[in-house]
């Protein structure tokens, strides 16, 4: 009996669990601000925020989000257009993986921060280097999630593969890169939300637009609320961007995921 | 009966492997063995006994560190694309539908499949009962269904040789000896040399013209024994008398290994 009545109950939660939190959040926010009387250039309350937003021109915010988003996904696909091939290499050749891969853990242990005012001096100021600060956070999911998947794919395969005496190429195409998907996806979404820290990176040091760029400049003005704005408006960008790369998996690929998520 | 069928299609001479050379223990050793062409030959024994590296030795993918395996008088060394293989696993790739899993071979060897291809695919998915479900998912499929599947796979190119590699161990006991009796029907419509490797003692007695029973690592020839149980064989031969007989006299090469001491 109890069983029946809790359960629609906890259905009911599961599904709302997170629009519940979200408002619960953004309201006990609003509360503290307002009667705990918290100055606002410590912590502007969501009303203000919300109006700040409105504050700033639509075209304006367009102008800010395509200058972070060009760089964002033009590094991205720069980065994707590196590392699968890089990752293809590596399973291939023993020789090539020893070389490569300790040089690829030095550059991402190095941190890109310290590193991007170096490659702004050294590429200027343009669109370039903020692409190619992009692609240096970006491509080492991509290349571990790539090899790893490839050489997972099962030995039995392998086997097949050589006992039809299929030239290697085909190994590679037909085996090793399909069964790489599942884990090639992972690294996306991994890598794609690192895109846009990577153009943010870029712009804190050298821009004159993008919503890294408009955040950093409404903070030097005190304009606290207007820089959580620009916060928000990219944390929201950043989450459509990864739930782009989920509906791509799902209709590009849906036998990657497994049958209960589909 | 022409000359060449009498001559052994495979065959082993003193064959002996050993995956570790610095370590120096052997996997199998001193393995001699003749399968004649489309016969069927099961290989049993305890697990770890290379009871696979036999299998891959004749496929090519192992080459032995000792002794010499031929096909058809031709010494193997290297792989060979005349033999069909089934894995423990159906290892199936779950992107292609169970049509284009069954042409895989062709498409991975040549690059290409052709109309007439298609249609032997089709066919051999009819022959294993698996017609509707050509145009489906692997992951769509019963364990059972998919190992068929993966049966149909290895006879595309139609092969002279099958090996097989446990196929059925990993599915319930009821599918179990239904495939089974299912893979003996194949193999009288499509005859093949066949070697099949299991742990089922009961199950090779019931599908091979003879039994290897190999002992424990190092793996090594126990015994050979002709199964001179009548075909087409059936869910009642398990029961005749010469069926408990044969199986018996394997299981006390397994059980009892000291007797061979």
């Amino acid at each position: 009996m109890l069983k029946s009545t809790s359960f629609p109950v906890r259905q009911w939660l599961l599904s709302y669990a997170a629009a519940l939190f979200f408002i619960t959040f953004v309201l006990l926010w609003e509360l503290i601000c307002r009667f705990g009387k918290v100055p606002v250039y410590i912590l502007p309350s969501p009303v203000s925020i919300v109006n700040a937003f409105f504050d700033v021109e639509f075209s304006r915010w367009l102008e800010h989000l395509w200058a972070t988003l060009r760089v964002a996904l033009m590094g991205f696909a720069l980065s994707i257009c590196i590392s699968i091939p890089l990752a293809i290499a590596m399973v291939r050749s023993e020789v090539l993986s020893r070389t490569i891969y300790p040089a690829l853990v030095v550059i991402q242990s190095t941190p890109v921060v310290a590193v991007a005012p170096l490659i702004i001096v050294l590429m200027g100021t343009g669109d370039m280097s903020r692409v190619l600060i992009t692609c240096l956070i970006t491509f080492f999911p991509l290349v571990v999630s790539a090899a790893t998947g490839m050489l997972e794919t099962p030995e039995e395969l392998i086997e097949l593969s050589k006992s039809l005496r299929a030239p290697r190429y085909r190994e590679t195409w037909q085996i090793r890169i399909p069964y790489a998907i599942p884990h090639i996806f992972s690294g996306l979404k991994v890598s794609i939300t690192l895109a846009i820290i990577g153009a943010v990176v870029a712009e804190f040091v050298a821009a004159e637009k993008g919503l890294g760029y408009f955040i950093q400049f409404s903070t030097s003005f005190f304009k606290i609320p207007q820089a959580f704005a620009g916060l928000i408006f990219l944390a929201v960008v950043s989450l459509v961007l990864f739930k782009s790369v989920q509906w791509a998996q799902q209709w590009l690929y849906p036998w990657s995921i497994p049958k209960n998520k589909r | 009966m022409s000359k060449a069928s009498e001559r052994a299609f495979v065959r082993m001479e003193q064959v002996g492997h050993c995956y570790d050379p610095a370590a120096g223990n052997m996997a199998v050793q001193q393995i001699d063995l003749e399968i004649h062409r489309h016969e069927f030959v099961a290989v049993v024994g305890p697990s770890g006994c290379g009871k696979s590296t036999l299998l891959r030795m004749v496929a090519g993918l192992l080459i032995p560190s000792a002794g010499k395996v031929s096909v058809f008088d031709r010494q193997v060394t290297e792989p060979r694309d005349d033999v069909g293989i089934v894995f423990q696993k159906p290892t199936l790739l779950p992107w292609l539908t169970v049509r284009d899993n069954v042409l895989f071979p062709l498409k991975h060897k040549y690059g290409l499949v052709t109309a007439a291809d298609k249609n032997r695919a089709e066919e051999l998915l009819a022959m294993a009962g698996l017609s509707q479900f050509s145009a489906r998912m692997p992951d769509e499929l019963s364990g059972g269904m998919q190992q068929r599947v993966g049966i149909v796979r290895a006879l595309l190119l139609n092969p002279d040789i099958l090996l097989m590699d446990e196929p059925f161990s990993a599915l319930d006991a009821m599918t179990r000896e239904q495939i089974g009796f299912d893979l003996l029907n194949i193999w009288t419509e499509n005859p093949k040399t066949v070697l099949f490797i299991t742990h089922s003692i009961s199950e090779a007695v019931l599908l091979a013209d003879r039994v290897l029973v190999m002992s424990q690592r190092p793996g090594t020839v126990l015994d050979l024994i002709d199964i001179d149980i009548p075909r087409p064989r059936s869910a009642n031969t398990i029961n005749t008398p010469r069926f408990a007989e044969l199986t018996a006299r394997i299981r006390k090469h397994i059980y009892e290994p000291e007797a061979h001491a």
